[in-house]
């Protein structure tokens, strides 16, 4: 199939159009990066005048940012996990059986996802405080607050879009499963995870990357103890000095691993769309 | 059957992985650290050139407190941004510390939280009775007429800072009266070199000079039941005469509407961007640590217009000592803050933090300049007035504050406020001050 | 009765012994009930109790002089509500106007990344050297943290030392005074722009996605009746991508609507009115004045307003899709 000259150049002009506003901010995060102090705070340039690694250095030092890298890290792997899990299970139950409160669960389930953050963000805090004085589990200021905040922030897509995946997963398969003398779980274990993997994956990016970049609960709920990258970041700008430099280096440093996962994983990403949410 | 219990084991290995994670956080630092006997927590608010700055200068005393008392004290410090929201959310909440720095601006509206304890005779005995501290400093510590809930901490004054070379260069003398400052500062003004520089993006800073100015006019900013007048003229003039430095008189960068905190005026100052820059004594550290040298700088009261109402050359600025109503070491805490306002660590802790004596008796030593020393301790004890000791202060800060940071950037984006404008926002600003009680 | 039991849609429920006239439910029934029991309890704590809990705030005096002892704050009923939708008052002129540029924002954010991500999708539809560096390349605003990349915008728009103005003024060589981009009215080019950088690359993701779900001899069906290739894009991409783009734009309205963290990050605590966000809004609302219940009840309106508009489409696009 030929491609039509109008076609080309509609197709050359987007490509570059965009790549430009794509590249532009990464460029210039990734220079400014590795310019000396006196660079950012005069008039821009579009290269350093000249090359440091310092930046990369210093940063370490201005906030405590390896802190914030282990809380993050904890954190969003955590919630991962668990989000995961749960969200396997629940979308099992919605694609392989029909029980009174399927509908009103998938309804409220993504619903939630209209709530206005501001709308439940002090009441959570509140209902964390009750539990700690009634059960004794400390939730404000500490991690698993926050993991258990953000896996249910992303439970609602992901159980959406892998029950859309199991949905097109043939339930022969999980009958010939239970020919083989497996259980219901058997069949989710043996069965319906290994050819959901895609879909899996998928998930665990969304969870990952939701939990990663969440600002607006960790500026309230964190304390030294648990601040994670997305509040900690901010604390450069509140120093003598606004050092741009070592801001960019930050939040390069801290972009790097979750721009690589998701770029290496993008096609389970696609495909896991493709089969889920654009069915 | 088996594979559902290795899914259930799953799951509760990654729920123990997580508390594990936590267990650390959870013990070293928990925000409600009343639980040990031995042991209370204290948020200190930003005093030095970092949090980590702040950590250094305070530890060595901390220890010598757990040294005197065997009290062990967790400390966090917050920096200013964050300081508010986390007072908030501790007193929503009740986990608190047991003891916490405010700005003697909220002192007020903190206090008709009811989270706070009341300083009664007895716990005054305790820490070391009322009269050892300066009187301007202790009216901050809370509404009149009411047991205060904060006790004062350290010292702060607005003073107006003037690079010494500059001016000497252009043959002038600090001005005396605020015409000579705008005449002043327009001589400094030339090519990418300003007069002033002022910290225009920030609501509190803002608002403080707007209540400094109204002052010089001999206005008041609440009526006697504590109903706001903000739209008052003498307050409006004021904030006239503060927006004009940028707008008819440009003497200041436009640059500065973006200025969100003090500091980067002062770094503007210390670099030798501009001449002048108004700010409290503890810019003296974040100068001297840009690289000017403390002998290359002076400071004079800011002065008002000839004539005017008043002299008052700052508000009583400074950080107090408030103990949560909750703490359940309430006796420890009492001891705390004992030790934070005696003599030796307030000597101890005054020059690192560049903040004035709030004792009787006790001289600045926050400066090796005499002359700066005495300017300071001058404006703090006879030209200072306290902002309202009203609930609804920290209203005004953020109505008033917040409208004059829009008024400064539209001056900056090439747009006029006129007096009318500023009573309209004025009048918003009472309106939402109401909304709010 | 099917409904109230659970069976697995495609398994007879053997039940061998059951002879009684009312069978006793199916072994297992309870299955799925424990498998959402997890995801229920999570979404009840922190997705659902809170927001009954935030309307039942809405409804009380929740300022200062309450919010220590929040159990004892006094029932005000509606007045928050009436406060807030009081447009001639302060505060009620505040919402509106913020409601109304979050208007603005979200149609300009929504349509454009739209318009992006589509032309994207469609110039990488067939295949060509580099094409899947480029499709990667496109994802990166989208997999970047959120506050990363708007951190990096953030220091572009500083007027003195921003590349924006750099670009634009220095390289482009047009004359007049640099402009702010955070402050004043510029803030709103400021908070589209980089919203829609944020946003595009996910618009893409997904009609890419739909794309791909399009036979290929479809379009040599046409292209052998002679179609251009917009007419193909009219007739056989648009239609064929119609149920992603249902999906798509409500969750891109309900996300660019709700954001918080753009402006946040971009202008602190500056909030320039121009780019004054209503959960932004919201959020300065509560936490500066401390008035909660206030806070609570602007919320609640959001909501509203919200679920009154999702309705709207997904019933207009339900009646639709009937008929054709």
């Amino acid at each position: 199939m030929h491609e039509t000259t109008p076609a080309k150049v509609f197709r050359i002009v987007v490509v570059a159009v965009l790549t430009v506003f794509t590249v532009v901010p990464v460029y210039v995060m990734i220079t400014s990066a590795m310019k000396p102090l006196s660079d950012v705070q005069g008039a821009f340039t579009w290269w350093p005048s000249t090359v440091t690694f310092a930046p990369f250095v210093d940063m370490w030092k201005t906030v405590p940012l390896a802190s914030y890298f282990v809380n993050s890290v904890i954190v969003a792997g955590a919630a991962t996990i668990l989000s995961l899990i749960i969200a396997v299970f629940a979308s099992f139950a919605i694609s392989r059986y029909r029980f009174l409160g399927r509908s009103v669960f998938s309804t409220t389930v993504l619903s939630t996802q209209m709530f206005p953050g501001v709308l439940f963000l002090l009441p959570l805090f509140l209902i964390f405080v009750n539990i700690n004085s009634t059960v004794g589990i400390q939730l404000v200021g500490t991690r698993l607050g926050l993991v258990i905040t953000y896996l249910t922030f992303s439970l609602p897509f992901s159980i959406w879009m892998l029950a859309g995946y199991f949905d097109g997963i043939p339930r022969e398969l999980d009958e010939a499963a239970k020919v083989d003398g497996c259980g219901p779980m058997g069949a989710l274990m043996r069965v319906v995870l290994p050819a959901a993997r895609p879909g899996l994956i998928a998930v665990a990016i969304y969870s990952f990357m939701t939990s990663w970049g969440e600002v607006l609960f960790a500026s309230v709920m964190t304390t030294d103890a648990n601040r994670t990258l997305a509040v900690g970041l901010q604390l450069y700008s509140t120093q003598t000095n606004v050092y741009w430099n070592q801001i960019m280096a930050a939040s390069l440093v801290v972009s790097v691993p979750v721009v690589i996962g998701f770029l290496l994983l993008q096609r389970n990403f696609v495909a896991g769309l493709t089969a889920g949410a654009v069915k | 059957m088996k594979i559902r219990t290795l899914a259930a084991t799953a799951a509760i290995a990654a729920l123990a992985l997580t508390t594990a994670g936590c267990g650390g956080g959870n013990n070293a630092s928990s925000p409600s650290g009343s639980s040990g006997g031995g042991s209370i927590t204290y948020w200190a608010s930003n005093q030095g050139t970092s949090l980590d700055n702040d950590k250094q200068v305070l530890t060595p005393q901390l220890e010598k407190f757990t040294q005197q008392t065997g009290i062990k004290v967790n400390l966090e410090v917050i920096g200013w941004n964050d300081l508010q929201t986390r007072i908030q959310t501790a007193v929503t909440s009740g986990q608190a510390p047991d003891v916490v720095n405010i700005g003697n601006t909220w002192a007020a509206s903190l206090q008709s939280t009811q989270a706070f304890m009341p300083f009664d005779d007895a716990a005054m005995t305790a820490i070391g009775g009322k009269d050892k501290f300066v009187k301007t400093a202790m009216d901050t510590g809370g509404a009149p007429g009411q047991d205060p809930t904060s006790v004062p901490l350290y010292g702060l004054a607005y003073g107006l800072y003037y690079n010494k070379a500059m001016f000497s260069t252009a043959g002038l003398k600090p001005p005396t009266t605020w015409e000579e400052l705008v005449t002043d500062a327009k001589k400094l003004t030339s090519g990418d070199k300003y007069g002033f520089a002022l910290a225009a993006g920030s609501y509190t800073e803002n608002a403080h000079f707007a209540f400094i100015d109204a002052a010089q006019n001999g206005a008041e900013l609440f009526d006697g039941d504590g109903k706001p007048t903000f739209n008052s003229d003498g307050v409006v003039n004021g904030i006239k005469r503060y927006l004009d430095l940028m707008q008819t008189d440009k003497l200041v960068n436009i640059a500065n509407a973006q200025y969100d905190n003090g500091t980067k005026a002062v770094n503007d100052f210390a670099t030798g961007k501009v001449a002048m820059i108004l700010n409290q004594n503890n810019a003296d550290s974040s100068i001297v640590a840009n690289g000017m040298k403390s002998s290359a700088y002076g400071v004079v009261p800011f002065p008002a217009p000839e004539g005017s109402a008043s002299d008052v050359a700052s508000h009583v600025a400074g950080i107090n000592l408030s103990i949560f109503d909750n703490s359940k070491n309430k006796d420890a805490a009492l001891k705390f803050v004992k030790f934070m306002t005696s003599p030796e660590t307030q000597t101890a802790l005054d020059k690192p933090f560049s903040s004035l004596p709030v004792l009787n008796g006790a001289t600045p030593n926050f400066t090796d300049n005499p002359e700066e020393a005495k300017t300071f301790a001058d404006i703090y004890a006879t030209k200072s007035k306290p902002l309202p000791l009203v609930p609804a202060e920290d209203q005004f800060e953020s109505t008033v504050g917040k409208a004059m940071n829009q008024m400064f950037a539209k001056i900056a984006s090439g747009g006029t406020v006129s007096t009318d404008d500023i009573h309209n926002a004025m009048k918003t600003a009472e309106q939402q001050v109401a909304a709010a009680g | 009765m099917t409904a109230a039991t659970a069976t697995p849609t495609s398994n007879k429920p053997a039940t061998p012994g059951a002879k009684k006239p009312r069978r006793p439910r199916p072994s297992g029934w309870w299955l799925p009930y424990a498998l959402l029991a997890p995801a229920v309890v999570f979404e009840l704590v922190i997705h659902v109790i809170p927001m009954f809990t935030g309307i039942w705030m809405s409804f009380l005096k929740l300022t200062k002089a309450f919010i220590a002892n929040w159990g004892k704050a006094p029932v005000t009923g509606i007045k928050n509500y009436s406060v807030a939708l009081d447009f001639n008052g302060a505060v009620g002129a505040a919402l509106l106007q913020s409601f109304l540029i979050t208007c603005a924002f979200t149609v300009l954010v929504v349509g454009i990344s739209w318009i992006l991500g589509m032309a994207a999708a469609v110039a990488l539809q067939k295949e060509f050297w580099g094409r899947g560096f480029i499709r990667t390349l496109f994802l990166v605003p989208y997999a970047l943290p959120m506050y990363a990349g708007i951190i990096a915008w953030k220091f572009m728009l500083q007027k003195d030392t921003g590349a924006v103005n750099h670009f634009i003024f220095d390289n482009l060589g047009i004359g007049g005074d640099k402009p702010f981009w955070l402050i004043g009215n510029n803030a709103f080019a400021a908070v589209v722009v980089v919203a829609i950088w944020r946003l595009w690359p996910f618009a893409f993701l997904m009609l890419m996605a739909g794309l791909q779900s399009i036979p290929h001899d479809v379009y040599e069906a046409s292209a052998v009746d002679g179609a251009k290739p917009f007419r193909q894009w009219r007739s056989i991409t648009l239609p064929m991508v119609r149920p992603v783009n249902m999906v798509l734009i409500l969750v891109m309205f309900l996300w660019t609507f709700n954001d918080f963290n753009t402006p946040f990050v971009l202008f602190g605590n500056a909030q320039p009115p121009a780019g004054d966000l209503i959960s932004f809004h919201i959020y300065n609302a509560s936490f500066l004045t401390w008035n909660f219940g206030s806070g609570a009840a602007m919320s609640v309106l959001l909501l509203l307003f919200l679920l009154l508009v999702s309705g709207i489409y997904l019933s207009v696009l339900n009646r639709r899709s009937h008929r054709a």
